[in-house]
């Protein structure tokens, strides 16, 4: 049986990213059959940002960790501020929300 | 502020990542298009190539595409004239992009978004203002909707869809 995973979104109003990321987000843990459970949280300040590291809407942690960190795809460091995040999809191109099996295989990797 | 559709856009003269200034309005007889973008917007950065490719293909009609930057460079450090003229050192711009620090430009014109896209025929009127296209995620789109609109204009026709919801990251005001 699966372990429960913690699932938090989190997100600056200055995007129009999250209710799709929100949705694909669900989608992916739909699939694997895992609770879609998905805690939002606002950041609001630059000072939020800061304190929970946030470099850009949405940003999705899976068990405390960041979805693109938890792939080895971090990259360069960005600052902490209320942005938008920049992703890159499978296929290369620029995106404002992670690439849907980039979500499906660090939800796997979690779960294991 | 804005401009409306059927307005005179004002005119200013803002220098590009060479220094040399660009009035806005245009001093010939064709369109010109100003693209309010960024560096680091997923936005901007998506529709980017599709902008641009755009303007390559209207040069030889001699329509003026300007992409200006207004973001508050300050908070934004990625977004200041220095990061401009290393991003227009290392890539393929077919436009000047111009930089807006005292964000007075997007202010007077009513952007919103990065991109956001204001059409003018010759004379400077506001003709479309709004996306490039309908789906940042879909390069299939082409700028769909600024191409119609410069096809409208460049036929001397206000374009049948004038405006719409400019959609990416909100430009980053000054405090």
């Amino acid at each position: 049986m699966d372990r429960g995973l913690t699932v938090e979104l989190l997100w600056w109003e200055g995007c129009p990213s999250t209710e799709r990321a929100l949705t694909e987000l669900r989608e992916a843990l739909d699939e694997l059959g895992l609770p879609g459970d998905v805690a939002m949280r606002e950041i609001r300040t630059d000072t939020e940002a800061e304190a929970a590291a946030f470099t850009g809407s949405p940003t999705i942690l899976i068990d405390g960790v960041e979805l693109m960190a938890a792939l080895g795809k971090g990259g360069d460091a960005e600052p902490a501020g209320l942005n938008c995040r920049v992703y890159v999809r499978r296929d290369g191109r620029v995106s404002p929300t992670p690439d849907p099996e980039d979500l499906r295989e660090a939800l796997k990797g979690a779960r294991q | 502020m804005s401009v409306d559709i059927g307005e005179r856009a004002p005119d200013y003269t803002l220098p590009d990542t060479a220094g040399d200034g660009w009035s806005l309005t245009g001093e010939g007889d064709a369109p010109t298009v100003l693209v309010f973008t960024c560096n680091h917007c997923p936005y901007a950065l998506a529709w980017h190539e599709r902008i641009a490719d755009a303007a390559r293909d209207y040069a030889d009609r001699s329509v003026r595409f300007l992409a200006i930057n207004a973001n508050d460079a300050e908070r934004y450090p990625r977004d200041s004239y220095e990061a401009m003229q290393s991003r227009v050192a290392r890539e393929d711009w077919p436009m000047p992009y111009l930089h807006d620090p005292t964000q007075r430009v997007a202010r007077e014109y009513g952007a919103k978004t990065t991109p956001d896209v204001f059409v003018l025929d010759a004379e400077g009127t506001l003709r479309y203002r709004g996306a490039p296209d309908s789906d940042y995620d879909d390069p299939s789109q082409r700028a769909a909707w600024l191409r119609d609109a410069l096809d409208a204009v460049l036929a001397g026709h206000q374009p049948e869809r004038a405006e719409t919801t400019p959609v990416g990251c909100s430009i980053k005001w000054k405090r």
